[in-house]
């Protein structure tokens, strides 16, 4: 039965990403769009307050200096905002707010939504005001999505320009991306939600006396204006500590599979508009074909693993797959296609609890966090992460049949391979680096108590891995709301943020300076099944190379001891 | 850093066209007062007014699901339709066993996160049912055989442990017991759970579920249909 589901579901993405491609592509370049007699008297006024001039253009150094420095301003904003949330007033009841908001835990959090990880170290219900998650939350899944959003377009414009000094003007980019896609997409999507059932109050927890006499407390809050555009802009946390499992997040099936849509399409629409701008639409349906070859097999292993019935439980007469951590609703197809979507796509918005998966139901969404977001990805960012990748492919490539690497009509020269080698090793140092950190300290290693073994160092690896890769998916039996996992991960969101988009800005920022070179005889194809083979075998490689050793000693003899 | 400025672009529209789009560089220097303006602007602009557009449109349209789909009965708030509530006594359908605080704590969601391989799962601990005493206190509660097959999701601990739903096999298991203990023919009661099995969305999204407080609430209904006939026949 799942089968059909993931089928619609990936033939939905593909279906959009022409039209939706198309539509980015005139966001991009500025063209007309049917939204413009609405939109251009709010985006002028906006540049006018903001002293932005839409006529001036950025050098990709500028680009990713403003960049970085909007990510920064709206993170001091958010940590300022959680710091002093007690002074914030409505609900819900002081009494129920039992997790302290710590410096280290406002600092992580604060990081944590500006990079679009939203890895969370709290529980929602527990922790923060109303007014925290709509003005401090809401607000930076929006923006954070729309910078990652922005930079996509500048990186894009480096290969759809030839010797062009600039790439774009990034508040221009911002500013478009909130008006032309994210607000209104968002809108629209959380009243869908709404609709569906997901609580829109300001209510105090609601005290209900059940029919057999108990009390329960509910908590609500204004869940819908986050859980839309948590997935929109690929950001993925949640209002409440269950995030996507939780039935007021994620009632039905059809709120999980928008969910599932409203993450996927704008990053796989990208591709199209890659190869639109740049005038190589078939190298742009390439790539996607690529990222589909890798999900389709990564939900079979998935999908496999967690419906067959639990191995160690075989003795106990039980019927059905592994249904530990997972909700009825869901059942194990809608489960799965939801790990290997939120694990792609930056997007950790979980509606199943990854700790309880069977050990290679593990490898899959740890193994997608390592490849570095390449299928899909972020809204922006996974643009840079898979044509990072296709560079990396064309070199081989051109190195094997001797010839001048190309991509996309640019040549891979020695200065361009500088930047990209440091684009592809920075995961593995990161990632490597500070698992070895927890591992070897107290601190680390005291907070994956609950499953110990190999489990436990999955638990490291994969919290460090969902941080470099911006996605904040976690094994959440990992205690991760202490001094040491909050600054640790700081480090790895920070670079998994902006180290990579300024190793990727400045490359494109190369490209852009380079004239187009017209395909010759010489020119290795980059639109066909071969490149697309090569491009396969590059990324699996290259991850293989880096994590092989890390993955056999958490998830691969976890399988093997079962 | 600095590099030469250029004519402003006038083919705005065409970048992906082979003429160079020349422009005015500017400095990052320049850029202060757009980043410190734009992160207030703009978090005003998503924090406050598209919340407050979203509120308006959608507590107007769907007041119900907005406050939380309560479920009343006789004017008192008995649950809410989506969250997961405990069962214990043997006249009700009960719902899967819960990670949430002490059990269906509807202010603290969260699961288990043991893993397959932790002897807890399977076992238990102090104060924690593993799912062998799960299984076996699901049999005993409804008189089956030690190896009538169970559908697991009566074991198990959902990712919420708010989770409203049990499997139809799950609830057609404890028609008998049921309507043993509530007097009630057990045709009528394997009815009413037939009539309250959801198929999943649109024919293919999600799974075949019952919801366990609708259930019940539809219990109570028909034990009332079914006392003053009763009573009528005496």
């Amino acid at each position: 039965m799942s089968w059909l589901e993931y089928t619609v579901f990936i033939a939905t993405v593909l279906a959009l990403a022409y039209p939706l491609g198309t539509y980015l592509a005139q966001v991009c370049e500025r063209r007309r769009t049917f939204l413009d007699p609405l939109l251009r008297p709010v985006e002028s006024a906006l540049y006018r307050l903001l002293g932005v001039r839409d006529d001036q253009e950025m050098s990709a150094v500028t680009y990713a200096g403003c960049f970085l420095s909007f990510g920064s301003g709206c993170a001091v904003l958010l940590f300022l905002m959680l710091i002093l949330q007690h002074a914030l007033p409505g609900g819900p009841p002081d009494a129920y707010l039992t997790t302290p908001m710590t410096v280290d835990l406002a600092a992580n959090t604060a990081v944590s939504f500006t990079t679009t990880t939203t890895w969370q170290a709290y529980a929602g219900e527990s922790t923060l005001r109303y007014l925290s998650q709509v003005a401090g939350l809401v607000a930076q899944n929006f923006l954070a999505g729309a910078g990652g959003l922005a930079v996509g377009f500048g990186f894009i414009r480096g290969f759809a320009r030839q010797s062009s000094a600039t790439i774009g003007n990034f508040w221009v980019d911002l500013v478009r991306s909130l008006l032309w896609v994210l607000l209104p997409l968002g809108l629209i999507g959380s009243l869908a939600l709404v609709w569906q059932g997901v609580p829109l109050n300001l209510s105090p927890y609601t005290l209900a006396h059940t029919l057999e006499g108990r009390r329960q407390v509910i908590a609500q809050g204004p869940v819908a204006a986050l859980e839309f555009i948590k997935n929109l802009g690929t950001n993925g946390g949640g209002f409440f500590n269950a995030n996507g499992a939780h039935p007021y997040a994620n009632p039905t099936p059809l709120t999980n599979f928008i969910g599932m849509l409203a993450i996927c399409a704008l990053p796989a629409a990208l591709m199209i508009t890659l190869g639109q701008l740049t005038q190589r639409l078939r190298a742009g349906w390439l790539l996607l074909s690529v990222m589909v070859v890798l999900f389709v097999g990564g939900l079979a292993v998935c999908d496999r693993a967690e419906r067959a019935p639990p191995p160690r439980l075989g003795d106990l007469h039980l019927v059905g797959g592994n249904m530990e951590g997972k909700e009825v609703r869901f059942g194990i197809g809608e489960s799965t296609l939801t790990t290997v979507v939120t694990s792609n796509t930056s997007t950790g918005s979980y509606n199943a609890q990854h700790d309880s998966y069977q050990p290679l139901g593990v490898l899959v969404p740890l193994t997608f966090l390592l490849l570095g977001e390449v299928v899909f990805g972020g809204l922006g960012t996974g643009v840079y992460s898979i044509v990072m990748m296709a560079l990396v492919a064309a070199f081989l490539g051109a190195l094997m049949i001797g010839r001048t690497p190309e991509y996309l009509g640019k040549k891979v020269t020695a200065t361009e391979t500088r930047w990209i080698s440091l684009y592809v090793l920075s995961a593995p140092m990161v990632v490597l680096v500070l698992t070895a950190v927890a591992v070897l300290t107290h601190a680390g290693r005291a907070a994956a108590s609950l499953n110990t073994g190999p489990r436990g160092f999955t638990e490291i690896l994969f919290a460090y891995a969902s941080c470099m890769a911006n996605n904040g998916l976690a094994l959440s039996g990992l205690d991760a709301n202490n001094v040491f996992y909050n600054t640790t991960t700081i480090i790895a969101m920070l670079a998994g943020r902006y180290g990579l988009a300024v190793l990727a800005l400045v490359a494109a920022g190369l490209f852009a300076g380079q004239r187009r070179v017209l395909p010759s005889s010489g020119t290795l194809p980059i639109d066909t099944p071969t490149f697309g083979l090569l491009l396969l075998g590059t990324i699996l490689l290259t991850a293989a190379v880096s994590f092989l050793p890390a993955l056999a000693m958490g998830p691969i003899v976890e399988f093997l001891a079962r | 850093m600095s590099f030469p400025s250029r004519q402003p672009d006038e083919a705005h529209g065409e970048a992906a066209s082979p003429a160079a789009p020349g422009a005015t560089n500017v400095r990052l220097v320049q850029q202060l007062r757009p980043a410190l303006l734009s992160v207030l602007a703009l978090s005003l602009v998503t924090g406050g007014l598209f919340p407050l557009v979203l509120f308006a449109i959608g507590v107007f349209l769907f007041p119900y699901q907005a406050g939380g789909s309560l479920t009343l009965l006789r004017g008192t708030v008995v649950g809410s339709r989506l969250i997961g509530q405990d069962f214990t006594g043997p006249e009700w359908f009960q719902p899967r066993p819960s990670a949430a605080g002490n059990g269906y704590d509807g202010t603290a969601s969260g699961a288990t996160n043991l893993a397959p391989d932790n002897p807890r799962l399977k076992e238990g601990a102090a104060g924690f049912a593993g799912i062998r005493s799960l299984a076996a206190q699901y049999r005993r509660r409804n008189g089956l055989a030690a190896d009538t097959p169970i559908p697991i999701d009566a074991v198990t601990r959902s990712g919420s442990g708010l989770d409203p739903d049990i499997s139809p096999a799950n609830a057609f298991l404890q028609v008998t017991r049921v309507a043993k203990v509530r007097k009630l023919e057990e045709g009528a009661v394997r009815r009413l759970v037939a009539r309250h099995v959801v198929q999943p969305q649109l024919g293919f999204l999600g799974a075949p579920r019952v919801s366990v407080l609708e259930l019940n609430l539809a219990l109570v209904r028909l034990q009332q249909q079914a006392a003053p006939a009763s009573r009528a026949a005496r």
